[in-house]
Parts: C-alpha cells; structure tokens; sequence
C-alpha cells in the first residue's frame, strides 16, 4: 500500500476524468479502470481487479463503489475516500443543474436525439464491461458455465441476485473453479 | 424519503427496485430516466439519485438520496476491503470469489441484455449496431475509451438526428 500525496493525486486526477467519460455509469468504465489500475499504474494484478469487480457486485449499494475498492487498495481509507470523491462530486453538481434543464426540453428535439444517441453506446460498455472482466476472470468452462447460467437467470427471470452468488460461491469453494 | 434512501443498488438491483418492485416507474420511464444520467456523465445511478430525489423534494431531497445511496455501501465496501486487504490471500475464499465473479460478470450481461431490449422494439434502427461497434471498440479492440467515444458519440447522436 502507498500512501503519499502522489499516488492520491493520480488516483483524484483518473477517477475526476474518467466519471466525465462514464456513459452509462461506472459499470461502463471498468475497461478503463483495469488499464489504469492493471496495466498503467500496476497498483494491482488481473486477479486482484476481478475480486475487487466480484466485491462491488455483490455489496449492496451503486456499482460506482468498485471505485471505493480501488482507491481502498491502492491507499487505505483516505485513498477510497478520494476515489469516491472524485468519482461522484463533479458530476453530482452537475446532475442536480442540469439534470432541471434536461427536464425543460423533454420533447426537444435535439434532446431526443442525443437521448437516443447515447442509449446503445452505454449498452454497449457495459456489455464490454462484462466482456473484459470474463475475459481475465473466467479460466475454466464450470466459471463460463456459472456466467452464462447467471446471465441467463437475470434475463429471464426476477430471481434476487443474492441466491445466484451464493450459490456461486458454493460452487467456488467446492473446488470445480 | 425513506423508501428512497433504501433504493440503492447495483443497476439490476435498481431497475429491480424502481421497475420491477416498487412500480414507480415502468421500463420505458426507467430507460428514459436512465438515459438523461447517461448524458449527464458519471456513475448514472448516483445521478439518477440526485435527478429523482431533487424531483420529489428539491435540493434537500437530492442531497438525502445521495447520501442514503452512497454513505451505508462506502461504510460496508470500506470494511470489505479491510478484510480482503488481511484475508484476500486465503485460499478458500480465494474459490468462493472465483465462483461469485463468474456470477457477477453474469449479471451484469443479462442486465445488459434486458436494456437493449427496447432496441430492438424500435423501427428498423440501427441502434443494435452501435451497440455492437461500442462493445467491439471498447471490449474486444481494447481501444482507449475517451478515443473510442470521440468518435462514436457524435456518430451516434448523428444518426439519431438524421433518423428522429
């Protein structure tokens, strides 16, 4: 664990920049997250990203807090406090004005247009999202199994999450993983 | 109030909540909803937060969503990185986050799939396509996300303009 103030500068200055690029939520930067934080900072391994996506998932609680995590690991509580920070702050004052002003142009045509615009590009990163991930965590054909199973039981039925990861984690530590 | 405070949770718990629980809003409003925390950037469920609760009470409202959403799970993750930070080595639990990633990355492709079925609802659109670029851009090309949306943002929003 580092703590000094430069690793808390870059980890504001990522977390600040990148919510900005967030379409669609936090879940749409997690390709971005693992190559800042596996592969340009090297602040954790494949592995320990993967975790840190499973832990996030299954806290309740808005996905953004997988940047919590990383900014806990990379430097302890202040570390996840400036994370968080950055990752939320800019675009919470942003949200609460124009958020209104969205609200005024609702039938604007133009707005229809970026509305309908950005849908399927934030569909498609979290799709990615999902994609990345699978692709440093999955190893074996039970873990493939185990996704496809999960994704298919989301899509088709209303079964709390919560049941399907414990039955993940049952399945884990058996040892078929 | 209350109820609103509790309404945090990942995406497909959100939409579980606000759409398939709670009613207060059917999938056409959630995905319109949705779509305006998109455009505003960040973590949408954060904005979603501060639209809807500054919606029902003004500022006082956004500010209680916020910290309802955002306060008890940075208390509990806080603490789970604590314990991940002493026992994440463990081989036991080790396999059980193997088991509950697979999960995780399951869940997030079947939420995935039931947002991008109203594109296909559509008239013939080509939304499903730039859905797809997106995904290939940025999952499978590995293309740096600010770069990838450069060019992908206003192409999209183009075609929804010519299209309208």
């Amino acid at each position: 664990m580092k703590d000094d103030t430069g690793t808390l500068v870059a980890l504001a200055g990522y977390f600040a920049l990148m919510s900005l690029f967030a379409i669609g939520g936090a879940n749409s930067a997690v390709p971005e997250m693992q190559r800042v934080a596996v592969e340009v900072e090297r602040w954790m391994t494949d592995r320990q990203f993967s975790d840190i996506f499973a832990m996030a998932q299954i806290t309740p609680g808005p996905n953004v807090i997988i940047v919590t995590l990383i900014g806990y690991h990379v430097a302890g509580l202040i570390g996840a406090l400036v994370a968080t920070l950055a990752m939320c702050g800019p675009t919470c004052v942003f949200a609460f004005y124009v958020g209104h002003a969205w609200e005024r142009f609702k039938d604007a045509p133009w707005r229809r247009a970026i509305q309908a615009g950005l849908l399927p590009i934030s569909i498609g990163l979290i799709g990615a999202s999902a994609f990345v991930v699978a692709s440093v965590a999955l190893h074996n054909l039970v873990a493939v199994a185990i996704t496809l199973g999960t994704a298919l039981l989301t899509y088709m039925t209303r079964l709390n999450p919560l049941w399907i990861f414990a039955a993940a984690a049952i399945l884990g530590l058996s040892g078929l993983l | 109030m209350i109820s609103l405070c509790g309404f945090g949770g990942v995406l497909a718990w959100s939409r579980r909540m606000l759409v398939e629980e709670r009613k207060w809003m059917t999938a056409a409003e959630f995905n319109d909803a949705y779509a305006l925390c998109q455009f505003l950037p960040g973590p949408n469920v954060v904005n979603l937060s501060v639209v809807f609760g500054r919606r029902i009470r003004g500022p006082v409202g956004a500010f209680v969503a916020l910290v309802g959403l955002i306060g008890p799970p940075f208390v509990i993750v806080t603490l789970i990185g604590l314990l991940y930070a002493r026992y994440g080595e463990i081989a036991a639990l080790q396999r059980m986050l193997a088991g509950i990633t697979a999960a995780a990355v399951g869940l997030v492709f079947g939420t995935c799939a039931k947002m991008a079925l109203p594109l296909f609802s559509d008239r013939l659109g080509v939304a499903p396509l730039v859905a797809l670029a997106t995904f290939a851009a940025i999952g499978v090309m590995r293309w740096p996300l600010y770069a990838a949306l450069a060019v992908l943002v206003p192409l999209s929003i183009a075609i929804a303009w010519v299209r309208r």
